[in-house]
């Protein structure tokens, strides 16, 4: 401890805060359209869920195409916290968060065991599963969906990114980061080594549900209205194709990821089959000439690059 | 007494119809598993370019069912063999997970793709047969159902020589068991994947066409859930394996029918998943599977 306030600490805090007070400044002073502010809204709740899904898949090697499930259970739980109960926009946020978590933590036990091509399509049928669940509860509206007011500012989506991120971050350069990161290169070696593999698949699996579920809320809780289709498999893939383009295992290359496909996605809101076969192309042009993702397992770091600048990740 | 048996045995008829199509589809799946090991996910959507040929055949060019059909499995055997060559073969020794991510890719590309060529439009098969019923003791067959049945097994007994009693055939399934031995033996390896992919492709492009004609509509998307259900379908089976394929279709189909006509139908696709994850869980190498042991 005590090493906390140093330059590189001190820089970072800067970047976040000077990024925050820019857009806070273009929001307040209504330069900045309703649709950048939509887009900017968004690309922090992607944030928060390519950098979750980032630790499942990336850190911890656990191939999961079902994040939408968790997003939708934080969705839909703190919707109906706040919208149907009258419950404060906090609390609505972490129950749908925790609730998340725990869908993970039951999820994560017995699918775990699974590999690779198998736990990718265990997760993608628990992905639909829960939102087939919600697409037949009437309490929730079934296929239409609920409104719901929108109290999410812009404040509250940054700030909720930068502790996610953070969180996240610290969990990962932890011990059991770097046991999660053993497992993700080679499992049977780190078993051998006495790392307890199903602990920490199931722990990266709890706390990367637990983040997508809070994103779920704060996208519930800013959007007007949920609906079941909006947690579809086709979301589960573009979490993941962040991260894919990100560089799996590195945080800022998700955060990177999230931010191109967002951008990509609001510049060719126009014409969706376009954005969709954008998508397709630039994944499988990807995968074939950088497999490795665009920052591979690399971190942006205020390390090498002292200047501050774009360092909206700490 | 008789109204519930007749109930039941008329599901199991729409189940074994249903179930002919989820087990030509899941064909592919396993297929191609058994010999690249590759979740392809894209082949759903060769699927739903199949309707469309069909759709193409019949509508504009005006074609009888069987050439329709013909033309179908062939345009989807070469785009199967084209999908091979550029997106899946560069990445032949690279990790599962980029394979996968490639196969994602290539099916939303499709899937896009196709809606930007032929619009997100629901489109109307014609009436390619007569709407004859025929009623055996209470029980509908309709013509299509009769069809569907016939063309399945045709098409299964037919893969079944194939694989077993040609050389193409005898390649695969030494492809599937030891790739670098079966090179080692002068087995073109390349052509052998491609030609797996090509055979996988016309039974998806078949299934299409038979959606189609037994259910009317197609459209860009249609090709995703029955793909994914035809997953399972092969996973149930036991993947890498043929007649589990065929098995797992028809269990899966009729499972549907069943639930289906229980009232259920808004939960079909939760009870697939269901069974999925039970299988993966309970037993990973499917009814039909043989346990692997893991090496070091």
């Amino acid at each position: 401890m005590g090493n906390l306030i140093n330059r590189r600490n001190i820089v970072a805090l800067l970047g976040i805060v000077l990024i925050y007070a820019l857009v806070q400044g273009l929001i307040v002073t209504e330069i900045m359209p309703p649709f950048f502010k939509l887009t900017i809204i968004l690309i922090t709740i992607y944030i928060i869920l390519s950098t979750s899904l980032n630790l499942i898949t990336g850190i911890t090697g656990q191939f999961s195409v079902g994040h939408a499930g968790f997003m939708a259970i934080g969705a839909y739980l703190s919707a109906i916290f706040t919208a149907k109960l009258h419950y404060p926009l906090v609390l609505g946020l972490i129950v749908g968060a925790v609730v998340a978590a725990i869908a993970g933590f039951l999820v994560g036990l017995p699918t775990l065991r699974l590999r690779g091509d198998y736990l990718a399509i265990a997760t993608l049928g628990l992905g639909e599963i829960v939102r087939i669940i919600f697409l037949n509860t009437e309490y929730v509206g079934g296929a239409s969906g609920f409104t719901l007011a929108s109290k999410i500012t812009w404040s509250w989506a940054y700030w909720l990114m930068v502790i996610s991120v953070l969180v996240i971050k610290n969990f990962t350069n932890s011990t059991h980061g770097r046991a999660c990161i053993a497992i993700r290169d080679n499992e049977i070696a780190a078993e051998a080594m006495g790392v307890n593999t199903t602990k920490y698949k199931v722990l990266a699996f709890t706390i990367g549900a637990f983040f997508g579920g809070l994103a779920g809320g704060i996208y519930a809780n800013y959007m007007y209205i949920i609906q079941p289709m909006t947690f579809n498999f086709i979301t589960s893939f573009n979490i993941l194709v962040m991260v894919v383009l990100g560089g799996m295992g590195s945080l800022t290359g998700s955060i990177l990821g999230a931010i191109v496909m967002q951008v990509i996605n609001a510049a060719l809101a126009g014409f969706p089959e376009w954005r969709m076969v954008i998508t397709a192309l630039l994944l499988v042009v990807m995968m074939i000439f950088r497999p490795t993702g665009l920052m591979g397992t690399k971190e942006f770091s205020l390390n090498f690059l002292r200047k501050k600048g774009e360092s909206n990740a700490a | 007494m008789g109204s519930v048996t007749q109930q039941i045995i008329q599901q199991f008829v729409n189940g074994i119809s249903l179930g002919s199509i989820y087990a030509l589809i899941a064909l592919g799946y396993t297929m191609v598993y058994g010999i690249i090991k590759l979740i392809n996910f894209a082949h759903g959507d060769v699927m739903m370019v199949g309707a469309y040929v069909g759709w193409f055949a019949t509508t504009v060019l005006h074609l009888s069912f069987l050439p329709a059909l013909l033309l179908a499995m062939v345009a989807c055997a070469v785009l199967g063999m084209l999908i091979e060559r550029i997106a899946y073969k560069p990445l032949r020794n690279a990790t599962r997970i980029a394979a996968l991510i490639t196969a994602i890719g290539v099916s939303l590309f499709l899937e896009y793709g196709g809606m930007l060529v032929v619009t997100a439009d629901i489109r109307t098969y014609p009436p390619v047969f007569p709407d004859t019923m025929y009623s055996i003791g209470g029980i509908t067959f309709k013509y299509g159902d009769i069809v569907m049945i016939v063309t399945s097994v045709v098409l299964m007994l037919l893969l079944n020589f194939i694989v077993q009693y040609t050389k193409a055939g005898k390649a695969m399934r030494a492809v599937s068991f030891d790739k670098d031995a079966a090179l080692l033996m002068g087995i073109n390896v390349n052509n052998t994947i491609s030609i797996t992919f090509a055979i996988g492709s016309a039974l998806a492009a078949a299934a299409g066409v038979l959606t189609g004609v037994y259910f009317n509509t197609i459209d860009p998307l249609m090709g995703i859930i029955p793909g994914l259900k035809a997953f399972v379908a092969a996973v149930l089976g036991g993947i890498g394996i043929i007649p589990g394929a065929m098995v797992g279709g028809l269990v899966l189909g009729m499972t549907e029918a069943f639930v289906s006509g229980l009232g259920w139908s808004t939960w079909r696709d939760a009870v697939a998943f269901l069974i999925l994850i039970l299988v993966l869980i309970i037993k990973p190498s499917g009814l039909f599977g043989k346990n692997m042991r893991e090496k070091v």
